[in-house]
């Protein structure tokens, strides 16, 4: 095994292993203390990261964090591993991968070329090297794009996902929010809602609801129920229009297994869903969430910081070309990412290494009421990844969700930054919110008229039952 | 409908369908932006949140208010003293502190606690200040003749998990525990109730049966008593809780949310 240790003057500083350099090397967060794997004084954190920097990206494949033989997140990502492309950047340690990176020679198609050859710990290492700024600059150069009813993924387009929750699943109560959020010009990444039953028949309902808002109104965009995977296989079976097949994932197998999936159960729902053959611009089928700190709250992380976990992650979820992967970033609460400055550098790590790996990743940008955050936090979070080139955001009424009991981005978000930045929405759905009127010719979202053609035919759901 | 004379803002014409969800829709706009009011509004309800979380649990009035049913407390602490750590350190709050375990241990009941009652502030102290004593009224009044809730134990910076430790100590066949939940922007004081069939320490959430959202305008005190006492009975008929006792209490679960969307 390597040897990891770095003097600094007379002292000298001993690492047991490269899992415990990149725990030690990441930035301060409640997780990693909560694991017992943070550095133990502000001297030893830099310290590692000057020891990591010398790691060649080699090593990485050489000594697994999490063992081989245990885990079937390592097997899928050393067997699925690309050496041809990795070869463009086998010479580099992880220091000179950070300076290769922000360097003009990574341009976007290079960055593409390669993505298959870097692995999950190799991302993280280097972002754990980098400033907020240069997770922005390096994400921004990465493009990923996406399809299904819609182009998801462009440069300077940012989507939103429309989540109507409601805490009993009303029919009135989810199509309100959904109306509201369709005349704010939201929904182009997908109409998702997180249900509160796990009863299949009203599960299907849910379906049925969404489906005929999209068909009513023709929409190009997608549905998604976020309940557990098995649950939309067998909805699958009994008929259900699938769109988008969610899950939660980790980046872990017994993280996984504490969320009741494997890798092959995934495959199974991927090609489920690709049986309805739903899409019309693309095949994109699946929407998965992540979010740091999952792998230790499930005791599943064996010593590894949980922003790597979270890489890991990412992995999986390349496995499975989604359509769109979420970072719930701020949902999990204090214990593991405790207040505004760790809930922004998180979002920007996440969003960093997902889009480096190829993956179309969005942000949930939220938090929790036993956080030490508000909506300002939300506000500089959003703004930094709206600018990094964030895939997609969430659109909830109000950024208040009455069905999670958290706090996230809004409708009104959306439109400051798209305002803010020059971004635009799906040029499909752009298509559409013209169409409708929602948008004027300038592309502005614009307030609607009591004669709105969607005003005057409302979602059944909302015509007053005597 | 609309607007004082200076206010610019412009309201969304959909007002008549923010009768069907508590959720923030119809909210109006300035430019694209949030109308002053409402970010008001919602400043102040995470306000009312953050102070549910930070607001220490007044043990003393709590104890007094049980008293008046005749009940008579035990108070112990966590392993986490103060709130910050309480809220970093999970695993703290999930243990007693050695002196609280002492105490307990040291304490003689005149009966062995067949249902042992744990009231712990949990995230929301504004929870139990303001639904512990009613829900309480509600289980003596619908519970079986023989038994026995006469004494119950308050726990400050507690964790569900703490009941468990407690539970061992006083051999409870079966613990409930009443705890302040997460609060929501728009559910500052949520209550959940928390069964655990023969606690002991290292039991896990799929041991436990939960009952959340009780508050007048979630769960009421009267349908939360009866589902809790309903899968009380069947515990100790199954001798099991968790994910093995199933709840098939649904009549009841279906009234109480016709209840919430027809107050909607």
């Amino acid at each position: 095994m390597a040897n990891y240790q770095h003097t600094v003057g007379t002292h000298s500083y001993q690492f047991a292993d490269l899992k415990q350099v990149m725990a030690k090397a990441s930035p301060a967060r409640s997780g990693d203390y909560l694991a017992g794997v943070a550095a133990e004084t502000y001297a030893e954190r830099v310290v590692a990261r000057m020891c990591l920097a010398e790691v060649p990206l080699s090593r990485f494949l050489d000594e697994l964090l999490i063992p081989y033989e245990v885990d079937e997140v390592t097997r899928l990502i050393i067997d699925t591993h690309n050496q041809q492309a990795f070869s463009e950047i086998s010479h580099l340690t992880v220091g000179d991968f950070r300076n290769w990176l922000l360097s003009d020679a990574a341009d976007s198609a290079t960055l593409q070329r390669i993505s298959s050859g870097i692995t999950p710990e190799m991302a993280a290492a280097v972002s754990k090297l980098m400033r907020n700024q240069d997770l922005i600059l390096v994400a921004k150069k990465c493009h990923v794009t996406t399809s299904f009813r819609n182009t998801i993924g462009l440069p300077n387009h940012l989507s939103v996902r429309l989540q109507p929750n409601h805490p009993t699943d009303d029919m009135r109560g989810i199509a309100a929010s959904m109306l509201d959020g369709l005349l704010y010009g939201a929904g182009d990444a997908v109409i998702g809602i997180n249900p509160a039953t796990d009863s299949l028949p009203a599960l299907m309902d849910l379906y049925y609801m969404v489906d005929d808002v999209i068909n009513q109104y023709a929409i190009p965009t997608q549905s998604c129920i976020l309940t557990h995977v098995t649950n939309q296989i067998q909805l699958i079976e009994r008929g259900a229009p699938v769109d988008l097949v969610f899950q939660s994932i980790a980046g872990t197998e017994k993280a996984n297994q504490s969320f009741g999936i494997t890798i092959a159960l995934l495959k199974e729902a991927q090609s489920a869903a690709h049986s309805l053959n739903r899409g019309t611009v693309g095949n994109n089928v699946m929407y998965f969430e992540t979010g740091q700190g999952s792998a230790l709250s499930a005791n599943a992380n064996f010593g590894v910081d949980q922003q790597t976990c979270e890489a890991r992650a990412y992995a999986v979820a390349r496995h499975l070309s989604p359509l769109l992967t979420n970072t719930v970033v701020g949902f999990i609460g204090p214990e593991y990412l405790y207040d505004g400055k760790q809930i922004i550098r998180a979002g920007l790590e996440d969003h960093f290494c997902g889009k480096l790996l190829g993956v179309p990743l969005g942000c949930d940008v939220c938090y929790t009421n036993h956080a030490e955050a508000d909506q300002d936090d939300m506000d500089t979070l959003m703004t930094l990844l709206a600018t990094a080139g964030l895939t997609f955001m969430m659109g909830i009424p109000g950024a208040d969700d009455i069905m999670l009991n958290y706090q996230t981005t809004s409708f009104h978000d959306a439109l400051y930054l798209r305002k803010v930045l020059g971004l635009k929405a799906a040029p499909e759905f752009e298509a559409w919110l013209k169409k409708m009127q929602i948008m004027n010719a300038n592309g502005q979202v614009q307030p609607i008229s009591p004669a709105h053609h969607m005003l005057q035919n409302m979602p059944k759901q909302l015509l007053k039952v005597g | 409908m609309s607007n004082k004379p200076l206010d610019i803002s412009t309201p969304d014409p959909w007002q008549q369908i923010k009768s069907y969800t508590r959720a923030r829709i119809a909210l109006g706009r300035v430019g694209s932006s949030l109308p002053t009011n409402e970010v008001l509004d919602f400043g102040l309800a995470h306000a009312m949140a953050r102070d549910a979380v930070h607001l220490a649990l007044d043990v003393e009035a709590l104890a007094a208010q049980i008293e008046s049913l005749n009940i008579t407390s035990i108070q112990v602490c966590s392993k986490a003293q103060y709130r910050p750590t309480y809220l970093l350190r999970p695993d703290l709050g999930r243990q007693l502190s050695l002196e609280s375990a002492a105490h307990l241990r040291a304490t003689r009941f005149s009966t062995p606690f067949k249902l042992l009652i744990v009231v712990g502030d949990g995230l929301s102290s504004l929870a139990i200040e303001r639904h512990v004593r009613p829900l309480l009224a509600e289980i003596q009044q619908q519970k079986p003749d023989n038994w026995n809730i006469d004494s119950l134990v308050i726990a400050s910076q507690a964790r569900v998990a703490i009941a468990d430790e407690i539970g061992e100590i006083l051999g409870a066949t079966i613990t409930a525990m009443l705890i302040g939940e997460r609060p929501g922007l728009s559910s500052p004081d949520s209550l959940g109730i928390y069964l655990t069939y023969q606690p002991k320490v290292g039991l896990n959430d799929a041991n436990r049966n939960c009952i959340s959202n009780v508050r007048p305008e979630g769960l009421s005190y009267a349908a939360a008593a009866k589902k809790m006492l309903w899968l009380i009975q069947q515990a100790l008929y199954l001798k099991v809780s968790g994910v093995a006792l199933k709840d098939e209490s649904d009549v009841a679960e279906i009234e109480v949310s016709k209840q919430i969307s027809d107050a909607l």
